[in-house]
């Protein structure tokens, strides 16, 4: 709607394509406040980032504008994928889906998109051009938003899943020289390969002479894992600690038998109660009820 | 060290054999050859008879890898050993070699493994 003086509608046909990205690029940054505001308004609208306070969403909305802006100016995308891993990693707390991301990104497009209508309306060939210029940038600038956010999301995931194995595999003291390792819920691989990585230095660390694993938060149990556990077993022997078994399910044992995996070499007792007791009586230690004092 | 073995290039091997009491305590400095470690079982087996030894504790702390034929020749040497009246036990696995042991299939039978010097001393003498 405001027909800019430097650019008078009747010349433009003449000009070289060239030209056009940096005509866009100076339309976007004189119309800054308005189109800013413009979509700010629509993502409100569109109850997008819904998380976060008006305020925020505007001076977010900014500093993208002005990194979209420049991205059509320069065509380099890495400082916009150095912001959007930022700002990803600020909202990602906040919990913003992905769908909101690329939706506030869209939207941009859009509202740009609309302005350029508006201001090339009356001459179709042009604004035909003007959007070839502007349509591979603004979808990569897209792009480039929603999978910075989306790699940034799985970094986050991926790093939850380390502490969450970390936290998985406690080894735990609970007389001089007895560890027990109670395994809870499902043991695949790489589990059961970093559980026997933890066993061991905790072995070293404690000087345990005898290790109960309990398996009764385990609820399933195929060949490799068995084996693995038959591994884990042979490693902690060769470390000079013995391994008792404990809390293998009646499912377990029954699955165990069908596919032939042969524990038989290990020590197994029925539960965690009777594993530690049998540790006790091994170490030589004798647990004894007080009788009451009083 | 015994100077019976006319083939080997006179290197000493890195590894200490000290007699204490009833037993020969074998300490491995350094990674060993499959050439050495053929010595050191010879050198080993020979103590054994002439010291009247008891008991053999080996201690691979230092070892950061013990391959399939270093693994095999301990657990030979520890039969041989028993043949000739000498208990032998393994001390000082670390944690990545254990691993590493079992993800190869190696195993130690008829050795007895402990955690640390101490722990193997005391099982020699009980």
């Amino acid at each position: 709607m405001t027909d800019e003086t430097s650019t008078p509608t009747g010349a433009e046909g003449d000009r070289g394509d060239e030209l056009l990205l940096p005509e866009l690029v100076a339309h976007l940054r004189d119309h800054r406040t308005q189109l800013r505001q413009q979509w700010a308004e629509r993502i409100t609208d569109a109850h997008l980032l819904s998380s976060m306070t008006n305020q925020e969403v505007f001076s977010e909305a900014t500093s993208v504008y002005d990194n979209y802006v420049e991205v059509l100016e320069t065509g380099s995308v890495k400082a916009l994928q150095h912001y959007a891993r930022d700002l990803s990693e600020r909202i990602i707390p906040r919990g913003v889906e992905t769908h909101e991301v690329i939706g506030i990104v869209l939207l941009l497009r859009d509202v740009l998109a609309r302005s350029l209508f508006e201001k090339y309306r009356d001459d179709f060939e042009l604004l035909n051009r003007v959007l070839d210029a502007y349509e591979p940038a603004a979808n990569r600038i897209a792009n480039t938003v929603a999978v910075s956010f989306v790699e940034q999301r799985e970094r986050v995931i991926r790093d939850q899943q380390d502490a969450l194995l970390e936290l998985s595999t406690p080894v735990l003291q609970v007389r001089e020289r007895l560890l027990i390792l109670p395994i809870i819920g499902v043991l695949d691989q790489t589990r059961a390969q970093q559980l026997t990585e933890q066993l061991l230095h905790g072995i070293r660390a404690h000087r345990a002479k005898l290790v109960v694993i309990d398996v009764t938060g385990v609820p399933d149990m195929d060949e490799n894992v068995a084996n693995s556990l038959v591994d884990t077993v042979t490693a902690s022997r060769l470390m000079g600690a013995d391994v008792i078994i404990t809390g293998l399910s009646s499912e377990i044992a029954q699955t165990l038998v069908t596919i032939g995996v042969d524990l038989s070499k290990m020590h197994t007792v029925g539960d965690l109660q009777g594993g530690i007791e049998e540790a006790e009586r091994q170490l030589g230690f004798r647990v004894s009820k007080v009788p009451d004092a009083d | 060290m015994p100077t019976d073995v006319p083939t080997a290039p006179h290197v000493p091997l890195p590894a200490s054999i000290l007699s204490q009491g009833p037993n020969l305590i074998v300490s491995i400095h350094a990674a060993l050859d499959d050439e050495q470690l053929e010595r050191l079982q010879r050198d080993l087996l020979e103590r054994v008879g002439r010291d009247r030894c008891r008991g053999i504790l080996i201690d691979v702390a230092a070892l950061d890898v013990l391959d399939s034929f270093a693994a095999r020749t301990l657990a030979d040497l520890a039969y041989m050993a028993q043949l000739r009246g000498a208990r032998t036990v393994v001390v000082g696995i670390a944690p990545d070699v254990a691993m590493t042991l079992v993800r190869l299939g190696v195993r130690i039978p008829l050795t007895q493994t402990a955690l640390d010097l101490e722990e193997g001393l005391e099982w020699l003498g009980t």
